[in-house]
């Protein structure tokens, strides 16, 4: 394609185009009545972009409790509650919507040659559920809040706890739906609405790694929905099910929850995988190396994610011999995993690679993710995980692949696709800026957890022995710098919707369907339906294997 | 281990099991150190020197499989083998030897209660021998919690309903932490304690210096009469429930067929919920106890029918603080000094 290559692409002479999704229409009731993917992906962010705050701000409290070992900032019950809190708008309001509702809804449809998704009024649909659940969970923080921790294990949540079990229950179970929608409206829309010439392998990973997502989403929604019903019914009118008080059985809580929350965690960080594979092969100009190897490696996660749940139970009284299979799978799941870090990897060699914004962030993204997994690996190891379970050592796991994989993938996707859905450039230096704060803010933050849990301090403690205090306030310290890490691209994208250079149609030069429409795209996309011809990141011809 | 006192980076290692998981842990940062190094080093090697301003014009390769093959078969070897050495690790952890001091524990929001089978009862406190098996049975009254002992490196959740197991063998006299690590609630992090490794004879003479309770047998044998229990299970023949002694440990046949064993757990589910397994050749007229016995007295009576096991194929009988033992063999472990 290119051949002559300049600094920087972007030139003086674009104009914004005179009429856009963002222009078609100013009113309220456009947007809130619109069908357009784009304006609903748009609400989507608005809306999460709220519950990343509000759980920040929980998370924040967290922190600074444990900056001190006696637990003298907030009473036991707001602590419990903070950190409850904190965990499930991150995760069902924040984290499970984030890349699939905003950057998935956005792009799928443009990615292959679509005009919108194949339902457009279960999109909208979809978010006001969202936004109903949202409502829900907020008003459940607000009249009190609940302190069962976010996975609500019973009897504590069905029996003990006095406190908003029901209604953050509802608040989940409501957007549990929104989140069915958006997976059956992509894997229909993948299926049916791509463009002539787009077979399943000219695919852009991207559309891969949400198909996968959408099925775990599908099928598996449906079981937290049940689990959180009965426990609604435990805990309104006892009927014995996880209570062995009522004739119940708590590890039958156990496993009905984590039937879908572990692959929750695979919705959540799939989409961003499929962000990587996007922004690693845009900006270093190359194929993606390994392209069926990533495309397969994603449904394998979705496949075998949904096999792996008990190692959450390996010491709750589970048979030794169940332990020892979910052991092993969950071993076989880290396969995919590493098969894609090293694609990603390989896919820089011999490129050409710009070190723009969205680039630090797959970097980070990388680094970050590779740790996640490997630190994965010490809990699927059955005699180390009875050490490590239950302690901080979970925490920093679990964050370093939430966030330093999957925030980082969402950050990483919205600079990267930021001037296609404003038509403005984010500022390059303070976005760079603001991806180091955030990768030195992370590691100083969760680092010293790893090691924290190897030392047994217990996850969701309000007070802990003073001889951990020292990592402590390191944790606490990188959670700060880590806040102005986030708060900085608030201030600086806003900014840029003013005054951000306009972009044009393909500032990264890259290869997507998406970058060859105008930036922002009309309301049909496309003004011609686009005709595929090769496979993606055609970045020029091929030049055999290594 | 302690790197200071102020950084620390490995807790204590205080039981025999401590330096096998310290060993995998080591193994496994290594394995991590190593991959997050080469992942780091391909990715900031290939984009500085493969940077725009250097290599304006990218190569476009295809793939490669037998890269690809590569690195999915040397990654898989690698996690084969912490698969099988946890795993190892794991059932090492979980099976309790069979000769093991026996300990009761019952978890309830917001301490742990301790009976020692000679009587001594204890709150958020564990008296232990140094060098001996310690077997915890352990109960939850209401929650889910967990007994965890960095220091030994062994964990294992509380439930309400059933009794779970953790054995461990201290090997480092000291005081350690004792920590509930299943979230139990407002003063989850209250639920904590310690554990006091003792010489055996500073623990024979704490165990001596306990109040004169009794043991949780003969507790238990009070308990067993005053409940009426020893009316049918008079051990008699055509008594009218099952002969208790000697049945802890063995199986029993039940009056639809299936066979169980007669652990701990078959025991509590028989007086709480008599119906729920008839032993063959017995009628269901056994009343339930549900709501009559609290969990430590549970815990006697449980006591109490093990102890039938005791006199039954012995004669020594339990001793305070000996190993009680449902299939006695011989004796391996280091002589009770």
């Amino acid at each position: 394609m290119s051949t002559a290559v300049t600094d920087v692409v972007v030139t003086e002479t674009h104009v914004m185009p005179e009429e856009h999704y963002l222009n078609a229409d100013h009113s309220l009731k456009s947007w809130l009545l619109t069908q357009d993917h784009k304006r609903i992906a748009i609400l989507y962010m608005l809306t999460i972009t709220f519950f990343f705050f509000v759980g920040g701000i929980m998370a924040s409290l967290v922190r600074l409790e444990l900056l001190t070992p006696a637990g003298d900032l907030l009473e036991s019950d707001t602590y419990n509650k903070a950190f409850t809190m904190h965990g499930v708008m991150m995760i069902f309001f924040f984290l499970i919507p984030s890349v699939p509702a905003t950057l998935g809804n956005f792009l799928i449809p443009m990615m292959i040659g679509a005009k919108d998704l194949a339902f457009p009024k279960i999109n909208l649909l979809s978010w006001y559920i969202f936004v109903v659940g949202a409502c829900f969970g907020l008003a459940a923080m607000i009249t009190g809040g609940v302190d069962t921790g976010w996975t609500f294990y019973a009897p504590l949540s069905t029996t003990y706890s006095n406190t908003n079990v029901i209604l953050t229950a509802v608040g989940i179970l409501i957007a549990g739906f929104a989140s069915i929608f958006t997976g059956l409206n992509f894997i229909v829309t993948i299926h049916k609405m791509r463009a002539p010439g787009q077979t399943w392998f000219r695919l852009p990973l991207f559309v891969w790694a949400h198909y996968a997502a959408s099925i775990i989403m599908v099928l598996g929604t449906p079981v937290i929905a049940i689990t959180l019903i009965l426990v609604a019914l435990e805990r309104g009118f006892h009927i014995g099910i996880f209570d062995p008080r009522l004739g119940g059985d708590p590890i039958l809580f156990q496993h009905m929850f984590w039937f879908y929350s572990h692959p929750a965690v695979y919705i959540m960080i799939l989409p961003g995988m499929g962000v990587i594979s996007e922004v690693v092969t845009t900006f270093s100009h190359k194929r993606i190396f390994g392209y069926k190897a990533i495309a397969f490696s994603s449904v394998a996660i979705a496949v075998f994610g949904f096999l792996v749940w008990a190692h959450h139970m390996f010491i709750a009284g589970i048979s030794m011999y169940a332990a020892l299979i979910f052991s092993l799978i969950s071993f076989l799941v880290a396969i995919p995993s590493a098969i894609k870090v090293f694609n990603w990897s390989a896919t820089l060699y011999k490129g050409s690679v710009r070190w723009n914004t969205p680039m630090l962030y797959a970097f980070g993204f990388i680094g970050l993710f590779t740790i996640g997994g490997l630190t994965g690996l010490f809990l699927a190891a059955l005699g180390l995980d009875v050490h490590l379970t239950e302690t901080y050592f979970i925490v920093a796991h679990f964050h370093y692949v939430m966030v330093g994989g999957m925030v980082l993938a969402y950050l990483c996707g919205i600079h990267h696709w930021w001037p296609k859905m404003t038509g403005r450039l984010y500022p390059e230096l303070p976005a760079k800026l603001s991806a180091l704060l955030v990768f030195v803010g992370f590691n100083l933050t969760f680092m010293p957890q790893f090691i924290l849990g190897y030392l047994g301090m217990p996850r969701r403690y309000h007070s802990y022995p003073p001889e951990w205090q020292v990592l402590n306030v390191l944790s606490t310290a990188g959670a700060s710098i880590l806040a102005i890490g986030f708060l900085l691209p608030m201030l600086y994208l806003v900014w840029s919707l003013k005054y951000g250079q306009v972009a044009g149609p393909n500032p990264w030069e890259s290869t997507g369907l998406e970058w060859e429409t105008s930036s922002p795209p009309p309301s049909h996309n496309f003004h011609e339906t686009p005709v595929v011809t090769s496979e993606p990141y055609n970045y020029g011809e091929k030049e055999g294997e290594v | 281990m302690m790197f200071s006192k102020y950084l620390p980076f490995f807790p204590d290692q205080a039981s025999t099991i401590a330096w096998q998981v310290d060993a995998l842990y080591l193994f496994l940062v290594a394995i991590t150190i190593f991959f997050t190094g080469l992942v780091a080093a391909m990715v900031l090697t290939f984009s500085i020197k493969y940077r725009k301003e250097k290599n304006p014009i990218a190569t476009q390769i295809e793939g490669s499989v037998p890269l690809e093959i590569m690195w999915s078969v040397i990654p898989l070897g690698i996690a084969m083998v912490i698969y099988v050495w946890a795993a190892i690790l794991y059932f090492n952890m979980e099976r309790a030897p069979k000769q093991a001091m026996e300990i009761y524990v019952v978890g309830k929001q917001w301490m742990w209660k301790v009976q020692h089978p000679s009587g001594p009862r204890e709150i958020n406190q564990l008296h232990i021998p140094v060098d001996q098996n310690v077997r915890l049975t352990m109960i939850s009254q209401d929650v889910l919690h967990s007994f965890s002992i960095p220091e030994f490196r062994v964990k294992h959740e509380v439930l309400p309903g059933r009794y779970t197991q953790l054995w461990f063998n201290a090997n480092k006299t000291g005081t350690y932490h004792l920590f509930c690590t299943q979230y139990c609630g407002t003063k989850h992090s209250g639920m904590i304690g310690e554990i006091i490794v003792m010489e055996p004879a500073m623990y024979q003479a704490w165990l001596s210096g306990g109040s004169g309770e009794g043991s949780l047998a003969s507790n238990g044998e009070k308990l067993f009469t005053s409940l009426g229990c020893v009316t049918c299970h008079s051990g008699q023949s055509g008594a009218r429930g099952p002969n208790l002694a000697g049945a802890f440990g063995n199986p029993v046949k039940l009056a639809d067929g299936r066979t169980v064993v007669a652990d701990e757990n078959y025991v509590r589910e028989s007086i709480l919920n008599p119906q729920a397994k008839i032993v063959a050749g017995f009628g269901p007229i056994m009343p339930t106890f549900t709501g009559q016995i609290n969990e430590e007295s549970l815990i006697q009576l449980v006591a109490y029918v093990k102890s039938l096991q005791a006199e039954k194929q012995t004669t020594t009988g339990a001793v305070a603080g000996s190993t009680t033992n449902p299939n006695p063999e011989p004796k391996q472990g280091k002589p009770t000094k």
